[in-house]
């Protein structure tokens, strides 16, 4: 069987896990749930991977990319508007789907241990296939609307994972504001998806490219609009400024979530879309320039916060931050293709690093604080070594996978000339920042002596350990292929990377440059809190204020409680609950109603209930009936003026 | 020459008559106090409406003013009998048959 | 099965009423009353079914018609009929007429007599307000569904039942008395009751332009009352809060927003046109207004009911759009707010029966405690916030985008923002509800996680959501048929812009 042929199995599969674990998972012994939940990531991942063993071996194949698959029955279909259940496969969303659902599935094996003794584990299990399941809509969807479907369904399992010890306020909270932040980025993608609409009256990405290609003058004005919208919804699902602030919160799910979601494939969903819909970027060069304005601005604000985070994953969480902005910064140079090499070797160091956090959490108990950390390295000696690895990869050292996709965005940067320098440059200052606060994060867990006292580190089970061991040899292995090779690969989905430079051997030099800033935030790194344990505190001390910035993350929760959400809420109670419902429209009814009382009161004295009285007003009412009726008013009322009018003249 | 007794009696004093009985209701139903009275005082209302309709009927040779008459004394009837029950579950209640002093409808 | 097609209609109506006649007969003892309602309701459920079964698709017009004549003067007759407008609208209220009963199971123990066979005769009468096609016949329904619905709150309101019941009876009524005077006027001035007769009349006859301002205003005013319409929402939060769970289901929303637009919009094209723009600003206004409000409210109940302002406003700007895609979204999205919201009234029912308040910081982390209500409330919530695969969002998608293309960008831009952050009070509602810590109330009480009758309702309404989610086609094909009004199409006294935008849709490009 050819696989591609089934490619809408690839969604259903995790589908069906959360179907059967959802519904079922609490009346089943806990082996039954765990095989079928692993089952299912298991079987798409290897569909997935037969689909691109098959396609790399017949170039025929390949070159007759994108194949489409419609559901023969419409899922919207009214007067012009037509909308189809379609999934694509192309290039793009193969390597996509190769890193959703294989490192889902190692994320899954990972789970089962580090999940194994929490209560809802069934619960767990099919929220993550439900992820899963969203995802892969997401990656595969055909236009734009059903990309939205998975957009959204991965901001639902997110939620739900997020809010997974919803017993806890701050898990329930968290969960609440990541949906409600990624809201508003869905808003812009909506607004985007109804002005695409509007102008190509359709909402199939190869359409839309169609038509576009057909109007190559077509530039800016709307699409400039139309790419901004999106460009919100891409910042509220990939947390960049000024939507990020639901990411740090989100770490109050499980470790694992932390990995799959928060750093290794949703939050990526931005950068996806966009190089999906590259084409509009392509033809608004502003909204592309605020694209990597953003991603750059991001990745250099929330490396500084997470320069002094004690909380191992909230480093990490800034540090996702910091690199989806690499990867923004990557698509606003149109190098799609780098951000999409960046984006896949950074799923596999920083689920990397999380899962190696999660096992280190795991082993002491629970505590996340980098503080009470240290002198790790010798009781958990496998989480010690595929850390280095990843925080090797992280801060981009030759030869591992960061170096190779970070490499390739700074490059990309650089040879745009102009502003381009400006962009490389703080991608460069981000490098420094970056490698510094991972050696950081290295030497406080790992390094110097145990900090906490009674505390039993102990190695995790070999279903957290094997998953960690494979993603730390993607993270050493999986930039070697190169973006030569890789952005040839996907050029036919997000278009040819054009990266010539005047100056000769310019790549070699940047690299070297990337890896000695690299090398030296490691050397400051050191200094700090190896040979000097005693310095980050006193340069605290003696910097109080930035400190402080930087420690309360630039207080922008605050800014935004302070300008958004409070006043949201006391105009809502205050000035339309009080003054507009209470006040002005119950006020108007009560008047209504107030002048009927009044009426009556002054009509009730009619009603004395004197029988006689009664009658008197029937008589008089008769009377004057008759008079009507009786006096010829018509010829009474002539003469009568006219009898006035004589007596008037005389 | 005619007797007056062999005359018809004019029309109009038969009207005359009723419009007597007719406000000479309308005074008593106004004036008295005893609910009793009142309630006599409708009666003589509704036999002056009914002296006016066979006058009509005489008068146009026609039936259907001596049918409502018959109408009219069948609901004088079915209102005295309510009535009066009416009044003597006043009476009952109250120990008064004063209208004055009946004015439960007063809001 | 001509027979059965011919009849279908007036045995809907029958049946819930001869059930109310057999409850009020039939003495008070154990639970009968409600076994008799419940039968009812399901039998006449049945029956609506056979309407979408047997509806001929293509086929405009309406269907199952009776016309027989009644009055002879004035000229009343029993008109009635459904077309693709009405025909799911009459499904729903069948559907809702079970789900009702099972939410007063327990909640209603005393005058059960009194509260099922108003229940049952306030089920005829909406299905009569859907399917008269007799102005008479259906204002004769449309007070009918009134007098109920008062009656019940006033007797089986929670706190302050007979105010509530009073400013709704006040709100609703006193706009009826308009509507029967613009009836009353047409017929003087036509000699017909009949809707499809009166359409042809209007668009071709020479009715006086002030007067028919007038008249469709009655109109209007009347029904925008009954939705609500911002600002007259007045009477909808203490409704809300004081109406026995089965009422609260049904009060807002369908009934005003189906006459709408089939009486005012499609009797009176001119000047809904006319009246349009204020309409789709009143509407925008609604939907953000409802949902600022529903993030400060304390009491579940009025949550919900600002929750209904922003929901139904969104319903009342795709009428007044005047699209055919916002129609069809439109009456989609009734269907889709009849079912959510039937859901989470049953579920927050529950609640209250079970813990005896509707406060919201009463309760706290009940997901623990009623896991199955949790999941439930859950997912009714999504499909409300219009998650993408819920019934929600398809009718969401439909309205905005048809607005959005078809008349005004800036305030579907306003309206999108509302129905977007929809989702900040429904899911701070579930995490003060089933979230956090146990609060000392929920503590105090045992664990009683949904009934057997309340979850076999509860999850054929959830495969609902996620079937009118993922297959609209089913339901939106047969609407479609409903909004080709024949009489518009040849009609030369409607302005050709009005033709256009009524039957090609928003496509103009």
């Amino acid at each position: 069987m050819n696989a591609i042929f089934y490619l809408w199995l690839i969604p259903l599969l995790p589908f069906a896990g959360f179907l059967f674990n959802g519904l079922l998972g609490r009346y089943l012994p806990k082996w039954l749930v765990t095989t079928v939940a692993l089952l299912a990531p298991l079987a798409a991942f290897s569909m997935v991977l037969q689909i691109s063993l098959g396609l790399s071996a017949n170039q025929g194949a390949l070159a007759a990319l994108p194949f489409v698959h419609t559901c023969p029955f419409p899922w919207i279909s009214v007067a012009a508007l037509h909308i189809d259940f379609s999934f694509v496969l192309d290039q793009l969303s193969l390597v996509m789907l190769l890193v959703v659902t294989g490192v889902g599935f190692l994320i899954h094996i990972y789970s089962v241990g580090y999940m194994a003794h929490e209560e809802g584990y069934s619960r767990y299990f099919s929220y993550l296939n439900l992820f899963l399941f969203f995802m892969t809509v997401l990656v595969l969807a055909g236009n734009a609307l059903l990309m939205f479907v998975g957009w959204e369904g991965v901001g639902l399992a997110s939620y739900l994972l997020i809010g997974f010890y919803f017993q806890k306020d701050s898990g329930a909270n968290a969960g609440k504001k990541a949906f409600i932040v990624n809201r508003i980025g869905d808003f812009g993608f909506l607004i985007g998806i109804f002005l695409l609409l509007a102008n190509f009256g359709t909402l199939t990405f190869s359409e839309i490219a169609a038509k576009l290609a057909s109007n190559p003058a077509w530039q800016g004005g709307v699409l400039t609009t139309i790419a901004l919208c999106l460009l919100l919804g891409a910042c509220g699902k990939s947390a960049q400024l000024p939507l990020y602030i639901w990411l740090p919160d989100a770490m109050e799910g499980p470790t694992p979530v932390s990995a799959l979601i928060h750093a290794a494939t949703m939050v990526t969903a931005g950068v996806y879309m966009i190089a999906r819909t590259h084409v509009l970027f392509d033809h608004a060069p502003f909204a592309l320039g605020v694209v990597a304005v953003i991603g750059a601005a991001t990745a250099l604000f929330a490396a500084t916060i997470g320069l002094v985070q004690n909380d191992i994953k909230r480093v990490l969480a800034y540090s996702t931050i910091s690199q989806l902005g690499y990867m923004f910064l990557g698509c606003g140079v149109a190098a799609y293709s780098a951000a999409i090499f960046h984006l896949m070797t950074h799923a596999f160091f920083k689920a990397l690093l999380f899962l190696a956090a999660g096992s280190v959490i795991h082993a002491i108990g629970g505590e996340q604080d980098l503080r009470k950390m240290g002198g790790l390295w010798k009781k958990l000696p496998i989480t010690f070594a595929v850390t280095t690895v990843g925080v090797l990869a992280i801060a981009g050292f030759f030869p591992f996978a960061g170096f190779f996709s970070k490499d390739a965005i700074l490059y990309a940067a650089f040879v745009q000339g102009g502003s381009g320098r400006v962009l490389w440059f703080v991608g460069l200052l981000t490098a420094l920042l970056t490698s510094f606060y991972m050696f950081r994060l290295w030497y406080l867990a790992f390094m110097g002596k145990p900090r906490s006292e009674g505390i039993h580190p102990h190695e995790s089970p070999i279903s957290m350990l094997g998953p960690l061991v494979i993603l730390a040899l993607l993270s050493i292995g999986g930039g070697w292929i190169g973006i030569e090779r890789f952005a040839a690969y996907l050029s036919p989905s997000t278009g040819e990377l054009h990266m010539e430079s005047a100056i000769p051997h310019l790549e070699l030099i940047l690299s070297a440059v990337a890896v000695l800033v690299a090398l030296l935030g490691w050397f400051i790194a050191d200094q700090l809190y190896c040979r000097k344990p005693a310095r980050p505190a006193q340069m605290a001390a003696a910097l109080p204020g930035s400190y402080r910035l930087l420690a309360n993350k630039y207080y922008v929760d605050e800014f935004y409680g302070a300008t958004v959400v409070k006043p949201l809420l006391n105009i809502s109670k205050y000035v339309l609950g009080w003054v507009v419902d209470v006040g002005i429209l119950g006020g108007a009814a009560w008047l209504l109603a107030g002048i009927a009382t009044f009426t009556g009161a002054i009509l009730q004295r009619w009603q004395s209930g004197n029988l006689r009285s009664y009658a008197a007003w029937l008589a008089a009412g008769a009377a004057a009936v008759l008079l009507f009726v009786l006096v010829p008013w018509t010829t009474v009322w002539p003469v009568s003026m006219d009898l006035i009018g004589k007596v008037a003249r005389h | 020459m005619n007797s007056i007794l062999s005359q018809e009696v004019p029309i109009s004093w038969y009207l005359m008559l009723s419009a007597v009985l007719f406000s000479l209701g309308v005074l008593g139903f106004l004036i008295k106090r005893n609910l009793i009275t009142v309630f006599m005082s409708i009666e003589l209302m509704l036999n002056a409406v009914n002296l006016s309709f066979v006058t009509f009927a005489h008068q146009w040779h026609q039936v259907r003013g001596q049918i409502f008459v018959f109408f009219v004394m069948m609901v004088a009837a079915a209102e005295a009998a309510v009535g009066l029950a009416i009044i003597i579950a006043v009476f009952r209640a109250r120990a008064t048959l004063a209208v004055d002093r009946i004015d439960l409808m007063k809001l | 099965m001509d027979a059965i097609n011919q009849s279908i209609l007036t045995l809907i109506l029958l049946v819930p009423l001869a059930g109310a006649l057999l409850v009020a007969v039939l003495p008070d003892r154990a639970k009968l009353p409600n076994w008799i309602a419940l039968l009812t309701t399901l039998a006449s459920f049945v029956l609506t079914l056979h309407l979408p079964i047997h509806f001929v698709l293509g086929q405009s017009g309406f269907q199952y018609e009776i016309n027989r004549p009644w009055i002879e003067s004035p000229v009343i007759s029993y008109h009635v009929g459904v077309d693709g407008l009405s025909l799911w609208l009459v499904v729903l209220t069948g559907l809702l007429g079970p789900v009702g009963i099972i939410a007063s199971w327990s909640a209603i123990a005393e005058r059960r007599k009194v509260f099922y066979s108003l229940f049952l005769v306030q089920q005829t009468a909406m299905v009569g307000v859907f399917i008269s096609l007799d102005l008479m016949l259906y204002y004769g329904f449309w007070e009918l569904s009134l007098v109920p619905m008062a009656i019940l709150i006033a007797m089986y309101g929670r706190k302050d039942g007979p105010k509530a019941a009073l400013k709704f009876f006040l709100f609703t009524f006193i706009p009826s008395a308009p509507l029967l005077v613009a009836i009353l006027w047409l017929y003087a001035r036509t000699g017909s009751f009949d809707f499809a007769t009166l359409q042809i009349l209007i668009a071709h006859g020479n009715l006086p332009a002030a007067a028919m301002c007038w008249v469709a205003f009655a109109f209007l005013f009347a029904f925008a009352v009954k939705v609500p319409v911002f600002p007259l929402h007045g009477w909808l939060a203490d409704t809300f809060s004081e109406a026995p769970v089965a009422l609260a289901m049904v009060v807002a929303g369908k009934l005003g927003l189906y006459s709408m637009l089939r009486f005012h919009v499609g009797l009176f094209p001119v000047q809904a046109r006319a009246a349009a723009p204020y309409l789709i600003a009143l509407a925008v206004i609604g939907i953000l207004y409802g949902a600022c409000l529903a993030l400060v409210q304390r009491d579940f109940w009025r949550l919900m009911a600002f929750a209904a302002l922003s929901h139904l406003s969104l319903i009342t700007l795709a009428i007044y759009g005047l699209t055919f895609t916002g129609w069809t979204g439109a009456i989609y999205q009734i269907l889709n707010h009849g079912t959510v919201d039937a859901a989470l009234f049953l579920l927050l029912g529950a609640l209250e029966v079970r813990y005896g308040t509707s406060q919201i910081n009463a309760y706290g982390g009940l997901a623990a405690k009623l896991p199955r209500a949790a999941t439930f409330f859950v997912i009714a919530t999504l499909a409300m916030i219009g998650l993408p695969m819920l019934n929600g969002f398809v009718g969401e998608f439909l309205i905005l985008s048809s607005t959005f293309t078809g008349v005004s960008r800036s305030w579907t831009i306003a309206a999108t923002l509302g129905v977007i952050l929809g989702a900040a009070y429904m899911l701070w509602l579930v995490q003060r509800l089933f979230y956090g810590a146990e609060s000392k109330l929920i503590a105090s009480r045992p664990a009683d996680d949904l009934h057997f009758r309340e979850w076999v309702v509860l999850a054929p309404l959830t495969v609902l959501m996620l079937v009118m989610g993922l297959a609209p086609s089913i339901w939106t094909n047969s609407i479609q048929t409903g909004i080709h009004p024949p009489d518009l199409k040849g009609s030369a006294a409607l302005p050709p812009s009005v033709l256009q935008i009524s039957i090609h849709g928003e496509v103009q490009r």
